[in-house]
């Protein structure tokens, strides 16, 4: 019998630690799939970052190195600059890039690093129980904002593709999301666009993940899908923000 | 090799810059900093040398994202290394004890700065607690050299890049302004990587040869874990001590006053003990070169034959105390400090050893 479906070879046995309805696994996945897609998975090395993703390397099958709160960008830039071989995936969350690591990713960004950031945005911190993050919406409910997020007070949700895509060293930038097999799928070839700019050298790529978090939202994992949809949506557009080789091809002169 | 480097040949080189040469002799792969005084020609040295030898060098964010890009660098196997001075190394301490828990090699360099908080841009030497003690969180330790002219500068320099390798630990320089900023002649010996050196290829990342999955990291969660990984140290950190403890003896012989100083301080402590002894008084020099691991066994023996001890820093005491921890009660250790830019003077040096030799039994000898 043919086998249709399997797990990637990059990704160990299937057994997850996190919650139900969470967005990790399918994120891990992609990334995965994608490692063996390119053929990638010898030199490849993912990045564990402080937060729920902190033990990647239980599920993915290839290096992993786990670096400190927000420095995922700094350590991937001084890997992908000791050997250029490498094949890094520098995988942070919203409270590490947005918050901690809001000035390594900007330079990384700007510096045009050769490796790919996975972004995933469920508005929340995770592991430590649900506090408010960079990109937790406006009125939305956390244990740090538990009369709804004030922007009086607190500030407004970052928006982090927009921020970034001004600067220099961007090659590609987009968002997808993780809330029904059409964006995953959709969220998976934006991803793929980034391995090969990636692969090419051609600059910094980002792709973040809208990603639901249903234990830290207090909800149920179809509850939570519906809320992504419903509310975050809207503030985080989906789409490819920035693509310079999309760029290069609308500047070149129409031929005669 | 820069055709433009006289190596073996002396040379007038400034301290920071002698760092810098000895590095890129040394092999380092990837250099990362951010500006700070005053070790500012250490930086721009290297912006230069690094890219000349095509190199890596990144003028960072910050003091943060450089010790972090070493922690990348390092993991892939690269000869990394940073450079900063107190308040930056500050910044750093973080990623330096994630270097000692993941056992990354790294070598940095501390141009001491006058502190606490953002202090003064003056010599000191009162980042001795912060440098001795591991500096950032948890139970490690960093090999630290204690150079006191440029040729050791230079030569510790190199031999920071073997040890940190060697036993996968970070391993640094402590200097001050004075050693950064001054220009004395040396010798660019050549580079000669000891044929001991393990292989990095076993851990390092992203090396197609290696085809299991490898990790590297500081956390372990389950408790037992974290504790062995702490044993594992410890027992790396004891070797250390035995294997690489350095020091020098001035003039002991006869002494009736033995001065512990090193770096800056022990230049000056040096030349005040020729004018004590032209006074006729009978003073040596203990010199550690390695202030971690501290000389602490030669200090005890010492003891054993000498009736007293006076520590010369530029810091208010922090070495007095691993003087008095070494000598455990045998001698009197007295102390003359200066700090954030107050520099031992050769004659209140003099002064101090007369009053050490006056002091009756159970006086202690303290300038400050």
């Amino acid at each position: 019998m043919e086998r249709v479906f399997t797990k990637p070879v990059a990704m160990k046995e299937p057994r997850t630690l996190y919650c139900p309805g969470c967005g990790h696994g399918v994120a891990h996945r992609l990334v995965a799939e994608l490692i063996d897609e390119f053929g990638l998975r010898e030199r490849a090395i993912g990045i564990a970052p402080v937060g729920c993703s902190v033990f990647a390397d239980l599920y993915w099958n290839f290096d992993v190195i786990s670096t400190a709160h927000g420095r995922a960008p700094a350590a991937a830039t001084g890997m992908t600059r000791a050997n250029p071989d490498c094949f890094v995936v520098s995988y942070q969350g919203d409270g590490d890039l947005a918050a901690i690591g809001t000035a390594e990713i900007i330079h990384a960004a700007n510096r045009g690093e050769n490796f790919v950031t996975v972004f995933v945005n469920n508005a929340i911190y995770g592991m430590t129980g649900g506090q408010m993050a960079p990109t937790t919406l406006v009125g939305q409910k956390s244990t740090t904002c538990q009369l709804g997020r004030d922007p009086a007070i607190m500030g407004h949700p970052i928006r982090v593709c927009e921020l970034l895509q001004t600067l220099g060293g961007v090659a590609y930038i987009a968002r997808g999301a993780l809330e029904s097999p059409k964006t995953i799928m959709k969220t998976k070839s934006y991803l793929r666009k980034a391995f090969e700019y990636a692969l090419d050298r051609r600059g910094f790529t980002l792709v973040e993940m809208l990603s639901p978090c249903p234990t830290n939202w207090g909800m149920t994992p179809p509850q939570a899908m519906t809320w992504l949809r419903e509310n975050m949506l809207d503030y985080y557009p989906l789409g490819v923000v920035r693509d310079v080789g999309a760029e290069e091809k609308a500047q070149k002169p129409v031929a005669a | 090799m820069s055709e433009k480097i006289p190596i073996g040949e002396k040379v007038l080189m400034k301290g920071n810059e002698a760092i810098g040469e000895a590095a890129v002799q040394a092999c380092c792969d990837c250099y990362y900093g951010y500006p700070i005084t005053p070790q500012n020609e250490l930086t721009a040295y290297m912006s230069r040398r690094m890219i000349e030898e095509g190199r890596v060098f990144i003028q960072t964010e910050s003091e943060i994202a450089a010790i972090n890009m070493c922690y990348g660098s390092a993991a892939v196997g690269a000869r990394s290394m940073t450079s900063s001075s107190s308040p930056g190394i500050s910044l750093k301490q973080e990623g330096i004890s994630y270097m000692a828990s993941a056992q990354l090699p790294v070598f940095y360099v501390n141009v001491n700065r006058g502190g606490p908080g953002l202090g003064n841009i003056s010599p000191a030497q009162s980042d001795y607690y912060q440098t001795t003690r591991g500096g950032g969180h948890g139970d490690y330790r960093v090999i630290a050299f204690a150079p006191s002219d440029v040729q050791e500068l230079y030569d510790l320099t190199m031999l920071g890049f073997d040890l940190a390798d060697k036993y996968r630990n970070p391993a640094m320089i402590q200097a001050d302004g004075i050693l950064g900023q001054m220009m004395e002649p040396l010798v660019l010996h050549e580079y000669k990587r000891p044929p001991d050196l393990p292989s990095k290829q076993p851990w390092r990342l992203g090396d197609p040869s290696t085809t299991d999955p490898l990790l590297v990291t500081s956390l372990v969660l389950n408790v037992t874990g974290m504790e062995e990984r702490n044993l594992e140290l410890q027992k790396k950190y004891d070797t250390i001590t035995e294997n690489e403890t350095r020091f020098e003896e001035v003039g002991l012989d006869g002494a009736d006053v033995v001065m512990v100083a090193y770096g800056t301080a022990s230049r000056i402590a040096k030349s005040a003990m020729e004018v004590a002894r032209a006074k006729g008084i009978k003073v040596g020099l203990f010199r550690p070169i390695t202030i971690w691991p501290f000389p602490s066994a030669r200090l005890n023996g010492l003891a054993d034959r000498f009736d007293n001890f006076l520590v010369v820093e530029m810091s208010l005491g922090q070495m007095w105390e691993d003087v008095r921890l070494a000598v455990e009660g045998k001698a009197p250790v007295h102390v003359h400090g200066r700090t954030a830019g107050g520099i031992p003077q050769q004659a209140d040096i003099v002064a101090d050893l007369r009053k050490v030799l006056d002091a009756k039994p159970g006086e202690i000898v303290k300038n400050f």
